[in-house]
């Protein structure tokens, strides 16, 4: 049997909004895949970090603190870094729209901002793991 | 009683008559209804619903026990509630403008957002400050900063609320030090500083030290302030947060009294009498969409504390039982789809906290799902509270929906329902110790999810979101922080470290070090090391070396 698809959600920085970070995190386990949770105030550093331990297929970046784009692209760069370009990486949070192509050119796949249904997330997942 | 039975004779006749001819005909929209927070909604509520209800005992007069009514009593006849926008970002000048803007639009108190490095006591320079510098407040790392921030502004003429918690006292001692210097005496100020550590483990985030000496923070500044702060409330028991993170109505007035009753005891354990400290602790609630929920709610809330502070406290001072409390409108309930709509939403949200009869409120901007808000949003933000107060009449009598068969038997039931939480968060050592095991944390949590399932099983309907669409939005301007703050924040205080008196730093912070290993109170030690331009992260930085970092558990 193939194994399940294996998740980290991460908070970057100082941001303390993990509602959403929290709500994914179950949506996806409900919808079969293995999810790791980080917890707050983590660094890019700490993230990749988790991210190889755990052998994951997918990081999910969330921050409503307007910093992710300090965040965002120095987790890709990271993983460049490592060699671990096959991990997908996903963001979400308050990202105005202006910043999104920035992110995208940075490495990350895609970004979720406010009212986005779990349910879409789920289906990028499943359609854009790269495995 | 033969009035009662008649009535519900009367009302059996209605059910089984014309109620039932119109339901087999034509069935009702849904099978159940509930409010916002999934409490089962009746569909008619009747005097039989309020049978036991006993005016005097549980309603009683404006500004008397148990205070169901307000907690004044000409309530807005008097005075209408102080409006106060919460604000803050980029650099101490840039807030200082938004601060006179605000005051110039007629808004009668100021409302502090700091940074997300100061929130957690970090210099701007600290390493886990890049990138946040000035986003979502104000940057503040020195005394200069403060004496930036509140420039032209007479201290003694204004009230401030400060967001800041886990630093809160480094905060109020700059505030104080501040106020020093424009020749205003302590005893002058008024204000508020959020201090609320518990709802930071449980819901918030901006968490530094562990709960006991968190706990003794709290009490120190309870302590100074009922000497030398008299008209300071010191601290704000919040569940803005936690609702914010998911919880109900139910949950939100539990956790939040359980917060306070946590503080108390502390403060009774370290020595205070009740009624020295308890008539400055405030409240900050939410207000979120479901109006007749959220109005019964603030009303329970009320009538809940003023009877735990009597019973349970044995308070005395009727001003220690009065549950004053500032309400912010809903920021999860805002949209980033047809964000105008939000003005919308906030309108009812604000009107439900007055009609609940709140002290302050803050109005929440239409962009704020999308960025912080445009001085243009923010003024609309504003003007909604103008236009409830000065227009739309509901200030004009007290606490107007009282006696309301619906308003009283959701007031009943959410006080009954926050008492069965508390008598559980009690059987489980209290709030610090339900936190900790993760109780608070998981319940939270639970409720969150439900509520996205049920938006995502269209069950829930959210007009723009999952029902009422629009295709290719045309996007509003938003606001943006200048990327250059963190830049000239840096530099600001590499200079403030090389023209301070160095020597006087040190000394003054090996002083504030010795203290935390004691058990003195360190409001003094506090104010020492601001005065000398040690900065907040400094500060903290010490602290954290004598008390240690709280290491949460992740719990999901």
């Amino acid at each position: 049997m193939e194994r399940p698809i294996r998740v980290l959600i991460a908070k970057p920085g100082l941001d303390g909004h993990d509602r959403g970070a929290k709500v994914l995190a179950r949506a996806l386990r409900d919808a079969g895949m293995e999810v790791i949770y980080t917890g707050l105030r983590q660094t890019p550093e700490q993230i990749v970090e988790a991210a190889l331990q755990e052998d994951v297929d997918v990081i999910g970046l969330s921050c409503l603190s307007g910093a992710h784009n300090h965040l965002f692209p120095r987790v890709t760069q990271l993983l460049k870094e490592k060699q671990a370009e096959d991990i997908l990486v996903l963001g979400g949070g308050i990202i105005p729209e202006e910043d999104i192509p920035g992110l995208l050119a940075a490495g990350i796949s895609a970004v979720f901002t406010p009212g986005t249904p779990t349910s879409a997330v789920i289906d990028y997942i499943k359609e854009h793991v790269k495995r | 009683m033969a009035e009662e039975k008649d009535l519900r004779k009367a009302k059996e006749a209605w059910e089984q008559g014309p109620l039932a001819k119109v339901t087999a005909r034509f069935p009702e929209r849904k099978a159940e209804f509930t409010t916002l927070s999934g409490m089962p909604l009746e569909r008619l509520y009747t005097p039989l619903d309020i049978a036991d209800l006993d005016y005097e005992r549980d309603l009683g007069f404006p500004g008397q026990y148990p205070y169901t009514r307000g907690v004044q009593p000409t309530m807005y006849r008097g005075r209408l509630w102080t409006m106060r926008q919460y604000a803050g970002f980029g650099t101490a000048e840039e807030s200082n403008e938004r601060y006179k803007y605000l005051l110039e639009q007629g808004q009668t108190g100021l409302s502090v957002a700091f940074d997300l490095p100061t929130q957690i006591g970090y210099d701007s320079d600290h390493p886990l400050a890049q990138g946040e510098v000035g986003k979502v407040g104000v940057a503040i790392d020195s005394l200069a900063d403060m004496e930036t921030l509140f420039a032209g502004i007479p201290l003694d003429k204004v009230s401030t609320s400060m967001t800041i918690n886990a630093p809160a006292a480094v905060l109020l001692a700059m505030y104080i030090a501040v106020a020093e210097k424009q020749g205003v005496p302590s005893h002058k100020l008024s204000g508020t500083i959020q201090n609320d550590i518990l709802k930071e483990y449980a819901a918030r985030g901006t968490y530094i030290f562990p709960p006991k000496p968190s706990m003794r923070l709290i009490t120190d500044i309870f302590a100074y302030c009922s000497k030398h702060l008299p008209e300071w409330n010191t601290i704000s028991i919040s569940g803005y947060h936690i609702r914010e993170a998911g919880c109900t109505a139910v949950q939100e007035v539990a956790f939040t009294l359980a917060n306070g009753i946590a503080y108390v005891e502390a403060a009774i354990r370290a020595g205070l009498n009740v009624d020295s400290f308890a008539p400055r602790l405030s409240f900050f609630f939410n207000a979120q969409m479901d109006l007749l929920e959220e109005v019964a709610k603030f009303r329970a809330a009320r009538r809940l504390w003023a009877r735990i502070m009597k019973e349970r406290f044995g308070a005395q001072d009727p001003r220690s039982m009065m549950l004053r409390f500032h309400t912010q409108t809903a920021g999860c309930a805002l949209t980033a789809q047809q964000p105008d709509n939000n003005i919308i939403r906030v309108t009812i949200q604000a009107l439900a906290a007055v009609l609940g009869g709140t002290q302050s409120l803050h109005t929440n901007s239409r962009d704020e799902a999308l960025s912080l808000p445009t001085e243009e949003s923010v003024r609309i933000a504003l003007r909604t509270q103008q236009i409830i107060a000065y227009e739309s009449g509901v200030t004009n009598t007290i606490d107007p929906l009282a006696g309301s068969y619906v308003i009283e038997s959701l007031t009943n039931r959410i006080e009954r329902e926050a008492q069965e939480y508390l008598e559980k968060i009690d059987k489980l050592g209290g709030a610090v110790a339900a936190i900790e095991q993760g109780f608070i944390q998981r319940e939270i949590q639970e409720s969150a999810y439900a509520y996205q399932k049920a938006v995502e099983s269209g069950e829930r309907i959210v007009v723009g979101v999952n029902k009422f669409q629009v295709e290719n939005e045309r996007l509003p301007e938003i606001h943006k922080v200048d990327p250059e703050v963190e830049r000239r924040q840096c530099a600001k205080l590499r200079e403030l470290r090389a023209n301070r008196d160095n020597g006087k730093v040190k000394q003054v912070l090996a002083e504030l070090k010795e203290a935390a290993k004691g058990d003195e109170n360190l409001m003094p030690y506090i104010l020492e090391c601001v005065r000398a331009y040690a900065t907040l992260g400094e500060i903290c930085g010490v602290l954290r070396e004598v008390f240690g970092e709280y290491q949460p558990a992740v719990i999901f």
